[in-house]
């Protein structure tokens, strides 16, 4: 039920937009979250935008886990 | 006449009007317009047979109707169990006031479907039941053929191969009800598989097509069913972008979802390489790709997937799900 | 962003190899609770529950299904509400629909005339199906934790705006850290520190659960649910543990930040007060609901409701299992009278129950 997955914002009118994934669209609901943009990644749980996705952050986990990746990988070596 | 009316399935004069003017100006060949009760068939050797019902919503969708998924369901039923489909029946249960032209359109469809596939619908049967006593149109059919190819005993090592991407026609079918407000381009992957049958020929030992259940279910019931165990690999069953889409979204396994064109074989190692080229070389099928074993790991029954992630789980078959009405 | 990159074998496995790395140093068995049944999901579809148990890290599914802690007092007053009310309609999130009652689920008792019971994904739908049938009275059977209060709250406050005299909200909302509190104050289980729910985390912030390490002294981290962000979540932990500093650390950080999502809790403030609730297996926990403020878009006041039924089927452990007290097996009608056609507790219904988990997803012991 904490099911939510990113999606992009591709169009917005008023309170409500349009989120999309991989050829599937449907609407978004996004007055809980604070100046939502075209492009942005939107994390919808239940139809609601619940958050943003932090696109640095994000940058940084898999910056992070490529670090682990190689130290992992470079110990077998 | 632009309604159906409980006339036209009243046995009289107006029913044989009906089925000449609307059905059989649509599917007519030798056989049925004798009208007679009965067809006499030319078929030597062993024959197979197979029956099918279709009661889908909606009747139309993206990628195919009803008249077109009761061709692919029966003559695919047909194919995966080694025979080359040649007749078929076709029964229509339609309520009062259905419209004539959508019936024309699915009537047409079908026959195109069946051309396609090579049968020929030979007998058949027209009832109208009271408006509220059916939800506009129910198909069913039955389908022989002879039987070609003989499924062989599954051993440890025989090689498992899908003929295309899962869960399309699922997804379709979703789309096209609206349901959960999903939009988007997206087909069924209904077709006819009679292209394939040269598999058995090839070395195939056994083949379903994946249907209701999705993949993880048909490869359940073979694990089940012949006291093997099968071991599947996730990043190798192809996934289509739309399906992996609404798989995240509804946080459903795409290996429960439903196609109406796609099989699954089994064939001797040895074998795999020759079926897998001949199956790429096939409009229906270039998307083929080996995705597992048989045996290797696991205990007799059990269906051991390595996810994409690198750690094992055991397939169980579908359980316990609301299912729309797909087929 | 990828989501292959966060799921993929090679990152698993080094992420993987680092926890083996910690547990061997830490020589010990090393119990964590997963606050969220999505938590229990990535952990069992992925495999990586079995992968980490088998090296010494044992995840355990803690109080996180929204529809398996909804009491039977609510459950059994929605089946006893569309079976005896004429010309209404009540909606529910899926799962919802399968719980069973002493009168049977939701979709099996039979509606009076007129009424009907129908699923939704988005709780916005509600807002359509009350305009559509202005001659019926429409009732939300509304559960979830914060992740899901804000969006009801918005669909309240709509139907206050749009005066529509025939919405009504049957609540069963639910605040997550109270029952961790709960929990730790039996700490029956001997837990080391927590996984907390990413997504109940991007609505309440990280300040929530402060309490944790300051008056239990156990470490956690905020995580997200692809197979990495798990991971990434426990290598947290456990790197508290081995500093001994417990604190509330945020591994989830591109959708979780530490004041969470201000606009959403403003949201729950205007339209909920924060009451005392019953927890399936738990029983009433202090503040740990959500009770709607305007009284008269109560389905509870405005049908009469009793909700104080407490029914649930002999032998059924799930008040354990939610508790983190029992594991599905250990349950006597697991898989047995218990089993996804036939579920006779709502662990088993929901996509996010331990049991139906556990069944789904099941055991390959003996691989390796």
């Amino acid at each position: 039920m904490c099911l939510a997955v990113p999606l992009e914002i591709v169009r917005i009118e008023g309170e409500m937009g349009v989120v999309e994934s991989g050829g599937i669209r449907r609407p978004v609901n996004l007055s809980l979250v604070e100046s939502p943009k075209v492009g942005d990644y939107a994390i919808v749980h239940a139809g609601f935008a619940i958050t943003i996705m932090d696109r640095r952050e994000a940058e940084r986990t898999l910056a992070l886990i490529a670090e682990y990746l190689e130290a992992a990988e470079g110990e077998s070596k | 006449m632009d309604r159906v009316s409980l006339s036209v399935g009243s046995g009289g004069k107006a029913m044989r009007d009906f089925i000449r003017g609307e059905i059989l100006k649509h599917l007519g060949n030798s056989h049925l317009e004798r009208l007679g009760d009965s067809a006499h068939l030319e078929l030597n050797g062993r024959i197979g047979f197979t029956t099918d019902s279709f009661v889908i919503k909606p009747l139309f969708f993206p990628g195919g109707d009803i008249g077109k998924l009761a061709v692919v369901g029966t003559v695919n039923d047909l194919v995966v169990a080694g025979i080359e489909p040649a007749y078929i029946s076709l029964s229509l249960i339609i309520e009062e006031g259905f419209a004539v032209s959508d019936l024309e359109r699915i009537l047409k469809s079908l026959k195109m479907t069946a051309d396609r596939a090579g049968v020929e619908v030979v007998t058949g049967d027209t009832k109208v039941v009271r408006k509220g006593e059916a939800d506009g149109l129910y198909i069913n059919t039955a389908g022989v053929g002879r039987v070609v190819g003989e499924p062989g005993r599954l051993e440890p090592g025989d090689v498992i191969i899908v003929t295309g991407s899962v869960g399309d026609h699922s997804v379709a079918v979703m789309v096209a009800r609206g349901e959960f407000e999903f939009e988007g381009e997206v087909e069924s992957d209904c077709q006819p598989l009679h292209e394939l049958l040269p598999v058995w020929d090839l070395g195939a030992k056994w083949m379903r097509d994946i249907t209701r259940g999705g993949l993880a279910t048909v490869l359940s019931e073979i694990a089940e069913g012949e006291g093997v165990s099968v071991y599947l690999e996730e990043t190798k069953v192809p996934i289509s972008a739309p399906v992996a889409a609404v798989s995240e979204i509804l946080g459903i396994d795409p290996l429960y979802l439903a196609s109406e064109g796609k099989a699954v074989l089994a064939a001797p190692k040895e074998k795999a390489a020759e079926i897998l080229s001949f199956l790429k070389s096939r409009d229906a099928a270039r998307e083929a790709a080996r995705i597992g074993e048989i045996g290797g790991m696991g205990r007799p029954g059990e269906t051991v997937l390595r996810t994409v992630s690198g750690g094992f789980r055991l397939l169980e078959p579908l359980t316990g799900e609301l299912l729309p009405r797909i087929c | 962003m990828d989501a292959s990159a966060l799921r993929d074998e090679r990152t698993v496995r080094s992420l993987v190899s680092e926890i083996s790395g910690f547990l061997s140093r830490l020589g010990r068995e090393t119990k964590l609770m997963e606050v969220c049944g999505t938590h229990t999901m990535t952990a069992y579809r992925s495999g990586l529950g079995r992968l980490l148990r088998r090296r010494g890290l044992r995840l355990i599914s803690g109080p996180g299904c929204p529809v398996c802690v909804t009491p039977d007092g609510i459950m059994s007053a929605a089946a006893t509400l569309v079976g005896h009310t004429r010309n209404l309609l009540l909606a529910s999130f899926g799962d919802m629909l399968k719980v069973p009652t002493s009168a049977g689920s939701l979709l099996e008792v039979i509606p009076a005339e007129g009424s009907r019971v129908t699923s939704v994904y988005s709780p916005q739908e509600v807002i359509g199906l009350a305009r559509a049938n202005p001659a019926k009275e429409v009732v939300f059977l509304a559960a979830g934790f914060e992740t899901t209060s804000p969006s009801i709250a918005w669909v309240v406050r709509e139907a206050r705006r749009q005066a529509l005299g025939n919405l009504s909200f049957l609540v069963s909302l639910r605040i997550v850290p109270p029952p961790l509190r709960a929990i730790l104050s039996t700490n029956a289980h001997g837990l080391d520190g927590f996984v907390y729910p990413g997504h109940v985390s991007v609505i309440i912030g990280s300040e929530a659960y402060r309490f944790i390490p300051e008056e239990f002294g156990l470490p956690g981290a905020i995580s997200g649910f692809e197979p990495a962000d798990l991971l990434l979540g426990i290598i947290s932990v456990l790197r508290q543990i081995e500093q001994g500093e417990p604190k509330v650390d945020i591994a989830y950080p591109r959708a979780v930040k530490p004041e969470g999502n201000r606009i959403a809790m403003g949201l729950i403030e205007e339209v909920f007060e924060v009451a005392d609730a019953e927890w399936r297996g738990f029983g009433t926990i202090p503040k740990s609901g959500l009770r709607l403020r305007d009284a008269a878009l109560d389905a509870a006041c405005r049908f009469g409701l009793d909700l104080a039924s407490s029914w649930e089927n002999e032998g059924c452990r799930c008040g354990e299992i939610l508790r983190g007290a029992a594991e599905p097996e250990d349950c006597p009608l697991f898989m047995t009278a218990c089993n996804p056609d036939t579920p006779l507790g709502p662990c088993m219904v929901s996509i996010e129950g331990s049991c139906l988990i556990h069944c789904k997803y099941g055991a390959v012991e003996w691989i390796e």
